[in-house]
């Protein structure tokens, strides 16, 4: 087994496929708290199915950096969500349900009739569950990957104390003066962004859990802001870290490993929460 | 000029009007006590005045050199605030926002303003100390001290001893008077006349009928000599 290991550490593309990964689940960490707190994480949801369907629309197109679309529609939506979401609750949840299902919907029905490929289920699995493999990432994305979750991780730190203070009480800061509206859209293009990065990595329909495993384990141990948003860091880089050297090993789906590695971790910390809180 | 000024205001939500004709000024140093029944409208006059809420009509005039990074503020409780994950020193610390613009960080000058007001609300032992763990009396501190962080100048408090024990009840009006003997105007939401009568220097009313006025005033007119006569038990 440590064999096999070394084997494929000495390929190049199992290495930039490590880092990517770690680079992915540290930004898609980060914004886990304010999406579960601001009742945002249904966004997050709505916002990744968006994300398959502009990934359909530009497999149909051939376009060669699908990103270049992606992102400016990913984008796009969250703000659209955000402005709906804020006027009424209930209206926004609508607008989110009916803009996540229809892009599903167009996006499978593009990628059916125009597909040039011969395995279109085998295509469409993929974008919903993660390539079988990241180890197929060109070089390209991989930087591309590297430089937007850097952007994320940089936007975060410079924002850590607003988003702190407009997620624990917005009427506050919009009542004190802080431009609320403002850094609300920030978190939304974050969230854009990590949605279009982690894509490669989980695929659309395990964005979520990616995004909100390690926040909600790290509120079962952590009091403060601070020690959630660094232990669910962690926590989502050593969870993805193992999941993909599991899958490696084990041939099992990259994406879906790392997410059921989340979900055990999940499971382990609420046990050490509950015996600790009841202890 | 007064520092704050309305002029036939009506509040409401989407156009319902939940209270109208309310009319009424704020001077500098003043400690202006808001009562009514519940559900007549009071939290909305607060959201209002903040910006949170549309006016329906009328008009806020706020007096030169009165600006939105002035004022602090002290909610009526939500719950979802409960669960957050929040030390008391992050919560106290976020008061300074509204000075800060793009500044990413703190300032040790900050700082050291926020360990005075923490230790001027006997609050300094519970820095580390986790929010949702903090007793009611204990939060309402918290956040007090985090309002005296966004001003020195004005503080609008929506209920700012509602659950809390005689004897913290107590040491909470007075902290607001001490706040106020130190020069900054109070706006206080209170169900407590008696405590208002004590404490305010002005009283307005709202409800089917909108009073304003001195507390002298107030005292010896028919809206105030009814509820003082009910045990002040608006609720
Ligand atoms: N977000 C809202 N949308 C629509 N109506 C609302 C909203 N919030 C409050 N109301 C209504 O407006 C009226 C006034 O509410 P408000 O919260 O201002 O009362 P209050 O005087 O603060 O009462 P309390 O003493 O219980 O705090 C109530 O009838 C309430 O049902
Ligand atoms: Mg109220």
């Amino acid at each position: 087994m440590i064999d096999k290991l070394t084997l494929y550490m000495s390929f190049p593309y199992v290495r930039y496929a490590l880092i990517v990964g770690v680079f992915i689940a540290l930004s898609s960490s980060l914004l886990g708290v304010t999406l579960v707190l601001k009742r945002f994480s249904y966004i997050g949801d709505g916002l990744s199915h968006v994300a398959f369907g502009a990934m359909a629309v530009a497999s149909v197109l051939k376009i060669a950096n699908q990103e270049l679309l992606i992102l400016p529609v990913t984008v796009l939506c969250a703000i659209v969500l955000l402005r709906t979401g804020q006027r009424a609750m209930i209206k926004g949840d609508a607008a989110i349900a009916m803009l996540s299902v229809g892009s599903l919907a167009f996006g499978y029905i593009l990628m059916n009739v125009f597909s040039a490929s011969a395995n279109v289920s085998g295509d469409v699995c993929s974008t919903l569950f993660g390539s079988a493999s990241i180890l197929t990432l060109t070089k390209d994305e991989v930087v591309l990957c590297a430089v937007l979750s850097a952007v994320v991780v940089v936007m975060f730190i410079l924002l850590y104390n607003k988003i702190f203070a407009v997620t624990f009480d917005e009427n506050f800061s919009r009542a004190t003066g802080v431009r609320a509206d403002v850094y609300n859209l920030m978190i939304a293009i974050m969230i854009a962004l990590i949605i279009v990065i982690s894509m490669n990595l989980v695929g659309s329909l395990l964005i979520s859990a990616l995004v909100i495993f390690p926040a909600i384990s790290a509120m079962r141990l952590f009091n403060s802001f601070r020690g959630v948003t660094i232990f669910s860091a962690v926590l989502s880089v050593v969870c993805a870290f193992a999941g993909m050297i599991i899958s490696i090993l084990t041939g099992t789906p990259v994406g879906s490993t790392i997410v059921v590695t989340d979900v055990l971790a999940f499971a382990i910390i609420s046990g050490i929460g509950a015996i600790k809180g009841g202890a | 000029m007064a520092l704050i000024s309305i002029k036939d205001l009506a509040l409401g939500y989407d156009r319902m009007t939940v209270a109208d004709g309310i009319n009424f000024e704020v001077n500098e140093g003043d400690y202006l006590c808001i009562v009514g029944e519940n559900g007549s409208g009071k939290s909305t006059l607060m959201k209002t005045l903040l910006h949170l809420q549309a006016p329906i009509s009328g008009s806020i005039e706020v007096g030169d050199g009165l600006k939105a990074d002035e004022i602090g503020y002290l909610p009526q409780q939500t719950v979802v605030q409960r669960d957050f994950p929040a030390s008391v020193w992050e919560i106290v610390l976020s008061g300074f926002q509204s000075h800060m613009g793009l500044r990413p960080f703190y300032t040790a000058e900050e700082k050291k303003i926020a360990l005075e007001n923490m230790a001027h609300m006997g609050i300094s032992e519970f820095k580390k100390r986790s929010y949702r763990e903090l007793s009611g009396g204990q939060q309402q501190r918290v956040l007090l001290a985090r309002a005296l962080c966004a001003t020195r100048k004005v503080l609008l408090l929506d209920e700012p001893v509602s659950g809390l024990d005689p004897k913290v009840t107590a040491e909470m009006y007075e902290l607001i008077k001490e706040l106020n003997d130190s020069g900054i105007t109070i706006i206080m939401i209170s169900h407590d006349i008696q405590a208002a009568v004590r404490y305010a220097s002005h009283i307005l009313h709202i409800g089917k009928e909108v009073y304003f006025g001195t507390k002298e005033e107030y005292v010896n007119s028919e809206e105030g000599r009814f509820f003082l006569r009910n045990g002040g038990d608006l609720a």
